[in-house]
């Protein structure tokens, strides 16, 4: 199944782009994608990203074809 | 010919909406890139009381966008300043300048005399405090942050709502500030006078409150997306019921084996504890120039590497050191930076 997934802030410069779409397996589980793409790409401080999963934040899914996933980390400049 | 009058001719406002805005307070938690543009803008609208609380004093490099203030404010009292300028451009209003860092001391009885608390702050570790100091005394508060580029807006303690521990439960080490990553002037001013509309909205109750939702911003690609924000009743009420949660980011060096010297003022983030780290602001730095030893290699560090570059020059030039290496690139690259995702389970958070 396809997902659609953007990336914010330090995570999109961890990753070098703002999105991409990925092929996963069928009912992948939010928290294992996350685990994933934190190992694959390094991101730094993983346990302060949030991801929003259609525009909802939220902790736990099984994700499904055409979901939008935002990886999110706080930011605090001023 | 009245003052307000392009805002009374709005419907939503009117006379009626124009006596709420007097009748309003506003504290300004940092008088920055954020807080300036928004302390104007609710100044010239007729907010009734505005607080402007800010430790720190102008320097050059913060002009290009705190427009509010000149070449000849540097080195002044940011909130003094702003608090003059902004009395010249409304003097019907009540302007109170607050000298004085943010505290767990002194925050609940700051916010518990205004109605709403806008947040100008730079650094995570008062975001949170904002945000436990906010639900206490319930007011609402107007959160911005930058990251280079990109923001992040949203309206947090609004009508039971979400909170800011909501959105982030949990902080993260790496602290990064404008000044260290740089960000245009236009981004700050935009997001400041978002903020400031955030506010009027409030006082006015007037459109959609940005409550329980979070507004994403990219300025070069004009891109935006709204992300609600799910509420976590227990970060609520563990602070209710247990008071203020300082967040204190401490981090470690990654090679403990040479000799630092930390020229950052106190309330600069993340602070380094180490034995190997000598602290000297560079405030202080004339008077406490005999503690800096001379007989061993020693790594001059501040926020982002440029300060510190000046004062390695400084130091070797007029005072003959030999033993002095600027770090490139700031604290940042000399902290431990650990990325791995079993990361997760460690406290990072120090109560």
């Amino acid at each position: 199944m396809k997902i659609h997934v953007k990336y914010f802030g330090q995570v999109a410069e961890a990753v070098g782009k703002t999105e991409e779409v990925l092929d996963l397996e069928k009912g992948t589980n939010l928290q294992d994608f996350k685990t994933r793409q934190v190992r694959a790409y390094r991101i730094p401080d993983p346990h302060s990203v949030q991801i929003a999963v259609n525009q909802d934040l939220m902790e736990e899914k099984d994700l499904e074809e055409g979901d939008e996933i935002a990886f999110l980390p706080p930011f605090a400049g001023g | 010919m009245n003052r307000y009058e392009r805002q009374i001719q709005l419907e939503e406002i009117g006379k009626s909406g124009q006596e709420k805005l007097r009748n309003a307070s506003v504290l300004i938690v940092g008088v920055g890139g954020l807080g300036c543009p928004a302390a104007q803008y609710l100044a010239g609208a007729g907010v009734g009381r505005i607080g402007l609380m800010d430790h720190d004093r102008v320097s050059l490099s913060n002009l290009h966008r705190q427009v509010l203030f000149n070449e000849d404010d540097i080195g002044r009292s940011k909130a003094v300043v702003a608090s003059e300028k902004l009395a010249r451009l409304n003097p019907e209003i009540q302007l109170e300048a607050i000298e004085e860092a943010l505290s767990v001391e002194n925050s609940e009885a700051y916010f518990q005399s205004y109605d709403l608390i806008l947040d100008g702050t730079d650094n995570f570790e008062t975001k949170y405090l904002i945000n436990d100091a906010c639900l206490l005394t319930r007011k609402p508060w107007v959160y911005a942050s930058i990251f280079k580029n990109e923001a992040q807006l949203s309206v947090f303690n609004y009508q039971s709502g979400p909170s800011y521990r909501c959105l982030f439960p949990k902080t993260t080490r790496q602290n990064i500030s404008c000044e260290a990553t740089g960000v245009l002037g236009v981004t700050a001013g935009l997001l400041g006078v978002l903020q400031a509309t955030e506010v009027l909205k409030i006082i006015l109750d007037i459109g959609e409150v940005l409550n329980g939702k979070l507004k994403l911003l990219n300025i070069l690609t004009g891109q935006q997306q709204f992300l609600n924000i799910r509420k976590r009743p227990e970060e609520i009420e563990r602070i209710l019921k247990s008071g203020i949660e300082p967040v204190q980011l401490e981090c470690k060096l990654a090679d403990e084996t040479r000799t630092y010297l930390d020229i950052r003022e106190e309330f600069e983030q993340p602070k380094l504890n180490s034995d190997k780290v000598i602290h000297i602001p560079l405030s202080r730095l004339d008077e406490r120039i005999w503690e800096i030893p001379r007989d061993e290699e020693i790594l001059v560090f501040c926020q982002s590497g440029k300060r510190s570059r000046k004062v390695v020059d400084l130091l070797n030039s007029e005072y003959g050191f030999e033993n002095l290496q600027n770090v490139e690139g700031g604290i940042q690259t000399i902290i431990s930076n650990e990325t791995e995702a079993d990361d997760a389970s460690k406290p990072e958070r120090i109560r």
